[in-house]
Order: C-alpha cells, then structure tokens, then sequence
C-alpha cells in the first residue's frame, strides 16, 4: 500500500486478528451480546462503532495539547455523546425500525469500553492521521466478531440472513425444514452469543498458542 | 498359535503397541482397555491394588441404570397403546405392561436413542483424546445411559445428536474433560434441548409416541386415525386439571412409573432400588439423596402450607401444583431421578460432608420451587441442579474456611505445656509460642 507505512498498516490490521477488541482484550463485550441476534443489526452496530470511533478518535487528537489532563474523561464524554446523538438521529430518521431493533444499545456506545479505552490510550498520544487508523481498525475488529456472531446465531436461530430465509420457511416446511430441521431456539436469546464468541476465543487461541496468557 | 489365527486380544495388542507414541494411539488403547484388563504392569515402587477404579465406578452407575432401560422400554410401548385404547379396566403386569408389542416399541425408539448418545458421545471423546494427546476418560459412561432416559420418547435423533456435541463439547471438554467440569453433562444437554427445541420438550403430545407424528397428519387432513395425547401428571396439576388426572393415573401409577414423562424418569420403586444399590456400593452420597429429599419435602410442605392457610385460591395458576401432596412430589417427575443419579455426581456436586447437606437440600428445595412457578414448563429438577452445581464450589469453600477459622480459634485458646530445661512443665499461651 503506497498510502499506508508498514507501521500504519499494522494499526488496522492488528485489531482484526492478533489484537482483536473483543476476543483479546475482552471490551465491548455487552453490545456482542445484546444486539447479534440479527446479523442485519450487528452491521449496522458496527458501522456506527466506526463512525463514532473514527471520528472521536481524530477530534480527540486534534485537542490532545489542550484537553487539561484533569478533565480529559468528561472532554472525551462529550465528544462520544455528540458523535452517538448523531448517529441515534439519523438511524431514527432513516432506519427507524432497525433504531427500534437496537434501542437502548445505540445509546449505550458512550459506554462501549473500546471507545474510551482507544482514546485513552492511543488518540491522546498521537496525531489525527494515526489515531483514525487506529480508530477504524479497531472498529473493524470489533464489527468483524459482530458479523460473525450476527451470521451464525441469525442463521442458526431463525434460519434467515439479512432477513433473507436463506434454509427455506419454517411455516410451508420447504428447503431444509422438509427434511425435519427445525430452527434453534437457543440462538436467539443472549447467552448463546456468549458461548460463539467463547468459541471464537477458544479456535483462536489454539490456532496461536502465542495469545494464551500464562498463570 | 500361528499368525494367522490369532485372538481378537492379541490382535488388539499389536494395534495397539503399533501405534504407541502415534497420533491415534489413545483410541486403539481406549478400546484395548476397555474390552480387556491392560497388559502393562508397573515395575517399580510401592502402588495401591483397587478393583475400585474410575471405570468401576462408572459400570456401578450404569448397572443401577439398567432396570431403569428395561422398565421404561416397556413403558414407551404401554403408553403408546394405552393412549389408543385407553387405559386398561383390570391392569395386570403380565398381560398389559410385559408384552413383547411394548418391549417392540422401547426396542425402536428407546434402543435409538441409546445408540445416538453413546456414539455421538464416544465419537467426540475420542477425537478430543486424539487432539490433546491424552488416553480416552470413561466419563461419558454413565452420560450416555442418562441422557437417551432423560428426553421425552419422541425427541428426534439429530437434535439429540447437536445436544450431544453441545454437552460434552461446552458443557465438559472445554474445561478439560472428565473431572474438570463444572456442570453435569448430561443435564447440560437436557437444558440445551429444553432451549434450543420448546416445543419438542413441553406439552402433552411429547411423552407418548406417535402422538406428535398424529397430530401432524390429523392437521394436514388426515381422518382415519384418531389424535392421541399423554400429559404428564404435573402438566394435569399446572393446567388445574388435578381432579381429572386422579381419575386417571393413582398414586400407585406414580410410585411404580405407569405414567407418561421423561423416558425413564417415571419407575420411582425401580430408581428406589437403584438409590439404594449406589448407596450401598458407597459410589454416592447418602446425604446429598437425603438431604435432597428432605428439602423437596420442606418445599412441598410449605406451598400445602400456603395453601390450607387459604393465601391461594383455587383460580391462582399455582393452585393446581401448590395443593398437590407435598410427598408426592418425589413420586412424579424427574425429582426423583435428578436425586439419585445426576445431584450425585461426585464431580459436580458438593465435596465436603457438611456442603453435601446444604448442596442437597437446596436441590429439593428449588425443584419443587421451580415446578411449582415456572410458567412455561412444570418442571424445574434439572434447573435446579445446574444451578446447584454452580454453587457447589462457593458452598464448599465457605465450608473449608469455616472449619479453619474454627480450628485456629480452637489452636489459639489452647493452653500448652512445654517443659523447660529443668523438666518443670510451663504455661504458654499457643499464641505467643
């Protein structure tokens, strides 16, 4: 990439994999649960984590020499308000269902813990270009576990993907429920994303042995 | 003996010494030791001698079980026909409950259900042994003989399959196998079931065989077969229907298991015996049967309580299984069933004596207490358990650090007389020692 250093390269691809927000350092794990019953919901979750990210990140960057240290979580609080209001807004204006799938949980990206932890630890240190890289990387990592979470429990629990009835319906019995298949109530209710993600964890941790902590 | 006729032992052996130190070696040792006693002796130092082996165990387990298989095979086949024909005038054992036309029904529903536990189970085991390099555990033994006993007759065999994998993949292998669990597979597998497919675990068209596949063709406009239906005796009493089911199933029916449920929940005299053999074979806690019961029959006794005190009437919802006999409890449902084979399990339960009594106890407690107020599902045992196995360990931590704190508090009080150089005996306090 002609556009990106190896270094900035890094700052999206280490979140996606070897550094992932969720399966690594465990953050944002409320919303994982909550709102991948539907994969349709995890997508539009996670774009508008990287909306706020990204740009929060930058805004966070560009004040870092003139946010007083004492203060610098409620400068933080306002700009994540600021960028969700916008985001909740516009959902409700354009999407105004799916606003009413996510509810409460749009709200509550002001206290996705990635969100403060970035600005934490990467936007208050270094400059605008690279802190949106970090903030989108770090939003991709955690959307990718969203839509892997969203597309199984979607497609194993209600047997639909984007609201498509990808396995047949359920209703006529055509497709795979012909055959007797019947969609897996378990899917849908919250627990089960926390045992895919711990699966996710899990084959991840065995594929690097590198990431499992020692104690 | 020639090479050409050797016996399935040596045979197994020389697989078996072939692929030592291979990738698959724990699989063609779990089979050799399974079928035969190993050949291996230890050579050197001081070792106990015990036929009392964790695979010992496991066959006391499963050989409780089995009159358990037997009864709730023909027990598939009687209340399949008696759902058609209704239930005979003159009930004799012989000529109604003993027949080969039940035997036949067990045989094609029940034995499946075995064959899928026990192979998926095993399947998995195996493949977890070969990944992790360690010799295959005997701990999906008795998993297997309680799960194809725990689902209604009708469950099908795939998603019997995909809870299997469930069970034994989350619910014990990912903390390490056999004796690493927190939870009772089995049980895990009963609760995945009960989420994953409600309606296959709940109504009154799932205990007996047939009556879904009926149901289902009377709906597609089928007319020359008749809707069959088997509620479950809790199921009468939650619906407020007990009048009606004292008609129909006595107290007797319940005590000897004539009563549609669970496959083989339902023979409490057979799992009665079984209790006692696994008492008396020392495999498990009398006190955590005990105490078990004792808390269901507490519970009970306090919604009949409740009851005769007039607090609930008969047009609550609860009436119906609040103003059931407090002791009958254990004679319907799978209480009796969680009590002596799954609240037991030395793995998941409660390891001090004094924990054992608290464990069970509130096993016996909640069942009732999950019963009576679950509204989608008359039964709560297997909830409760795994509620309990949670806490076992909470339960017995307080219990050690009480017992510490007891004996420092004893070592600190204590006088102690050391003797001094002279030989006179001296006072000490312990703690200034």
């Amino acid at each position: 990439m002609g556009l990106l250093s190896k270094k900035d390269t890094n700052l999206i691809l280490d979140p996606l994999a070897d550094n992932n927000p969720i399966t690594i350092q465990v953050l944002g794990i409320c919303s994982a649960l909550a709102i991948t019953a539907e994969l349709k919901a995890s997508i539009v979750m996670a774009v508008a984590v990287m909306f706020v990210l990204g740009l929060g990140n930058v805004v966070i960057s560009l004040m870092r020499n003139i946010i007083p240290s004492k203060i610098r979580i409620i400068v933080q609080l306002i700009v994540v308000a600021a960028l969700v209001i916008i985001v909740d807004q516009v959902l409700k204006a354009f999407a105004y269902e799916l606003s009413k799938t996510l509810s409460v949980f749009v709200g509550l990206i002001i206290t996705n813990c990635i969100i403060m932890g970035r600005f934490e630890a990467f936007a208050l240190a270094n400059g605008p270009w690279r802190s949106f890289l970090d903030g989108i990387g770090n939003s991709l990592g955690y959307g990718i576990i969203l839509i892997i979470v969203g597309f199984f429990r979607e497609l194993l629990g209600s047997g639909t993907l984007l609201g498509f009835p990808v396995l047949g319906d359920p209703i006529a019995k055509t497709g795979l429920y012909a055959t007797g298949y019947e969609n897996n109530g378990f899917m849908i209710i919250p627990p089960a994303a926390l045992i895919v993600v711990g699966i996710i964890i899990w084959v991840q941790r065995s594929r690097n042995p590198a990431l499992v902590e020692d104690n | 003996m020639s090479d050409k006729r050797l016996t399935f032992k040596k045979r197994l052996h020389i697989l078996k010494h072939h692929y030592r130190g291979k990738k698959m070696a724990p699989a063609f040792n779990a089979i050799h030791t399974f079928l035969f006693a190993p050949d291996e002796t230890t050579h050197s130092g001081s070792h106990v001698r015990s036929a009392d082996d964790l695979k010992r165990t496991m066959n006391t387990v499963i050989m409780a079980l089995v009159p358990v298989l037997i009864f709730s095979m023909f027990n598939a086949g009687y209340q399949h026909f008696s759902a058609i024909n209704g239930f005979p005038e003159n009930f004799s054992v012989m000529e109604h409950f003993l027949t080969w036309d039940n035997f036949w029904i067990g045989i094609i529903k029940v034995i499946p259900l075995l064959v899928v536990s026990y192979g998926v189970g095993l399947l998995i085991e195996f493949i977890f042994a070969v990944i992790k390099g360690h010799e295959v555990e005997e701990g999906y033994l008795v998993t297997g003989m309680l799960v194809p006993l725990i689902v209604p007759i009708d469950t099908p065999l795939w998603m019997l399959a995909i809870a299997v994998i469930f069970g034994v993949v989350i619910g014990k292998e990912v903390f390490g196998g056999t004796g690493m669990n927190i939870l009772n597979p089995a049980l895990t597998i009963r609760a995945f079931l009960f989420f994953a497919y409600p309606t296959w675990m709940s109504g009154d068209k799932v205990w007996v065989y047939e009556a879904r596949e009926r149901a289902e063709q009377i709906a597609e406009g089928a007319t020359n077969i008749d809707a069959i239906s088997g509620e479950t005796v809790l199921g009468f009493l939650a619906q407020g229907k007990g009048a009606e089911m004292d008609t129909i199933y006595s107290t007797w029916d319940m005590f000897w298991g004539f009563i549609p449920g669970s496959v083989g929940e339902t023979p409490t005299f057979l799992i009665l015996l079984g209790g006692l053999f696994l008492v008396f074979s020392k495999i498990a806690s009398w006190r955590i049967m005990l105490s078990a019961v004792l808390g269901s029959l507490v519970m009970g006794l306090i919604f009949n309580g409740v009851v005769d005190q007039g607090w609930i009437t008969g047009n609550s919802p609860f009436y119906g299984l609040m103003s059931f006999d407090f002791w009958k409890h254990l004679l319907v449902g799978g209480l009796a069933f969680g009590i002596v084979y799954m609240a037991t399990d030395p793995v998941t339960g409660a390891q001090t004596n004094r924990g054992k009594w608290i464990y069970g106890f509130l096993i016996g407690f909640m069942s009732v207490m999950i019963r009576v107020f679950n509204p989608a599902y008359p039964e709560g045992v297997f909830l409760a358990i795994l509620l309990m196995n949670v806490f076992a360990p909470t339960i017995d931590h307080y219990i050690v650090q009480g017992n510490i704190k007891k004996r420092l508090k004893r070592l600190t009080n204590a006088t102690i007389y050391p003797k001094d150089s002279e030989g006179e005996a001296k006072e000490l306090k312990a703690e200034t020692v």
